[in-house]
């Protein structure tokens, strides 16, 4: 019963990033029908950023994690300006394309810059927590509050606020939105930036669990993109799960079946749901 | 048919005759390796422009197969014992098998969603091959596959040594693969394909059965990539699981895209040129991407045909129109993507 508690707090908090990670690609995919497949490589630079913040400029771990995430945020936005604005009449394996240079780009020139070695960064709050015999760190415990509230304020913007309902909108129908007088260019641009904002927060609180490396966001570019697609491409609520499946297949997958294969059956489960339901486990209009 | 054959058939044949006049003057080991190695990358490229090319479908499992190709082919010398030469074509089969069995899955989906889920069974293909020790070696990989029986003794009774012997080889591979792509392109098969690369449901307006002929272009996308993992195989003589990974997809496609999608003298072209740059670059070898990525990035937005896009832009516009209008444009060149 310990061990499972255990495993099920660790799942939790390894739920929390996947979706936060998740949510960003599955919103611009939802606004800009581009599968950005850089987006680990904004994963990854929000832990650099992160980790040079600390130690270059000495701020504190919060400092850092907000630095690293408007960072990451405008060179999201830039990204959109540049590439994916230009190519968005283009065939879509194109985006695709300039996405997996721009990953490529992203992990040579960090590794340029930080060395291929991996880094460390400093939990904020050292030692652990002791709840009824279930041991946790402090650490996990920030993931689990910190995505909690980040979901919950994604969710408070994204139906209540007047700019998250227009990029509800252009996820819906991109020429309605344009007829019902939505700057779309601009909520391309901020789509973006929230996404690269997601995935750097979710960089900085993951980070200190894990030693940070130049090739760190390729596992999780394919993980969340497994997570979309299970959920629904451009499907919010199915992110959130589809995030939350993922972390518990593989934590209990990992502690019961096989720790080796613990990273294949994310994978087995995607194939298997495409192969049951090629829309995905939340369907949505097209 | 002939005249799907850009540059005309002349012109592969020249190329190819000079390529295999190369071995004669006796070049260093250094320049046949890397001739070899770029006959293996291009006929990877052939068999990922059919899908990617033609078809406008992205399968990011690409590597995968030619890993599978190339484990076949290592397993049963290795472990059961066979001939290389009955072990190649057999690899072909299985990979042309998978690649029926992928597809069936894979192209219930559509567009990005098909993009990813090559990339998930890519990923599946590298992390089965790296963990399944007692089968294909794990981490440590395959040791010690042997070359070609036979083409070493046939290599040295014309004066010339194993690696002359694997230049041919690959020599006469990639010609057979080129014929192949090109009839395969001529045919109203190929035809097909580019019409479902404007979109499937123009496509079956037309009356294509859309799903069968993507089974067919996946399986002959995938027997290719298997062919040139055999080859790779018995030449390297060493397997690690590291060559079936996305990332080796991902290289290829920039092989590609610098080459020209959808044409036939791009998958040539590109691994030609780029293998040979990657390879005088060693020195930055882990900073290659710093260049090769925002090359892709433009590549994709300026010239998503490459130099032989760029090439027939720049031919097209130096050709004076005709006086009387033909009956068929003077340069049916493969550039008409757009609309897609």
């Amino acid at each position: 019963m310990i061990t499972f508690l255990q495993q099920l707090l660790n799942a939790l908090a390894l739920g929390g990033v996947y979706a936060l990670v998740a949510l960003g690609l599955t919103l611009v995919y939802g606004v800009m029908r581009v599968p950005n497949f850089a987006h680990g490589g904004l994963y990854m630079l929000g832990a650099y950023l992160t980790y040079a913040s600390l130690t270059g400029l000495g701020i504190g771990y919060v400092p850092s994690l907000i630095l690293a995430a408007i960072g990451v945020a405008l060179l999201a936005a830039l990204m959109e300006r540049v590439i994916f604005y230009p190519l968005r009449n283009a065939p879509h394996v194109s985006p695709m394309i300039a996405a997996i240079g721009v990953l490529f780009f992203l992990e040579a020139a960090v590794q340029l810059i930080w060395g291929p070695d991996f880094k460390q960064i400093p939990a904020p709050i050292n030692g652990i927590v002791e709840i009824g015999g279930v041991i946790i760190t402090w650490q996990r415990l920030i993931i689990i509050a910190a995505s909690v509230v980040v979901v919950v304020a994604l969710n408070y913007f994204l139906k209540r606020t007047l700019t998250g309902a227009t990029i509800e909108a252009m996820s819906q129908n991109r020429e309605g939105a344009r007829l019902v007088g939505i700057n779309t260019n601009r909520v391309g641009m901020l789509t973006f930036a929230i996404s690269g904002l997601l995935a750097a927060a979710a960089a900085a609180l993951i980070a200190p669990t894990l030693l940070v490396s130049p090739s760190m966001g390729e596992v999780m570019n394919l993980k969340v993109f497994a997570i979309i697609i299970l959920g629904g491409m451009g499907s919010v609520p199915g992110a959130i799960v589809g995030a939350f499946l993922l972390s518990f297949a593989e934590t209990f997958g990992g502690a019961y079946i096989s720790l080796d294969f613990a990273d294949v059956i994310g994978f087995a489960m995607l194939v298997l749901v495409l192969a049951i339901r090629p829309q995905g486990l939340f369907k949505r209009g097209t | 048919m002939k005249g799907r054959l850009q540059g005309g058939i002349w012109g592969w044949v020249a190329v190819f005759v000079l390529a295999a006049l190369v071995p004669l003057f006796g070049p260093s080991g250094y320049v046949l390796d890397i001739g070899v190695n770029i006959m293996i990358y291009a006929i990877l490229a052939y068999g990922l422009n059919v899908l990617l090319g033609y078809t406008g479908q992205l399968p990011l499992a690409h590597a995968g197969f030619f890993g599978i190709g190339a484990y076949t082919v290592g397993i049963l010398t290795l472990k059961a014992g066979w001939s290389f030469w009955l072990a190649w074509p057999v690899a072909v089969a299985i990979t042309a098998l998978a690649g029926l069995l992928l597809g069936l899955v894979a192209f219930r989906t559509k567009g990005d969603t098909f993009a990813i889920f090559t990339l998930g069974v890519g990923v599946i293909i590298m992390l089965v091959i790296n963990k399944w020790d007692a089968l294909t070696g794990g981490n440590d990989g395959l040791n010690g596959i042997m070359p070609p029986a036979g083409l070493e003794a046939l290599s040295k009774s014309v004066g010339l040594k194993l690696s002359g012997g694997f230049y041919y080889l690959a020599l006469i591979s990639l010609a057979l693969t080129i014929i192949a792509v090109a009839r395969a392109r001529g045919s109203v098969f190929g035809l097909s394909l580019i019409a479902i690369r404007g979109g499937d449901d123009l496509a079956r307006s037309a009356g294509i059965d859309v799903y069968s002929h993507k089974l067919r272009a996946m399986m002959l996308s995938t027997a290719i990539a298997g062919f040139a993992g055999g080859l790779y195989a018995t030449y390297l003589g060493f397997l690690g699981s590291a060559a079936t990974g996305p990332i080796q997809t991902f290289t290829l496609l920039l092989y590609l895209l610098v080459g020209g999608l959808g044409t036939l003298a791009g998958p040539l072209l590109g691994p030609a040129l780029m293998y040979t740059l990657a390879q005088n670059l060693k020195g930055l070898q882990d900073y290659q991407y710093i260049v090769f990525g925002p090359l892709l990035v433009l590549l994709i937005m300026f010239a998503p045909q490459g130099l032989v896009g760029l090439w027939s832009r720049f031919t097209a516009r130096r050709t004076p129109p005709p006086a009387t209008p033909p009956t068929t444009p003077p340069h049916q060149k493969e550039v008409t993507r757009a609309g897609s």
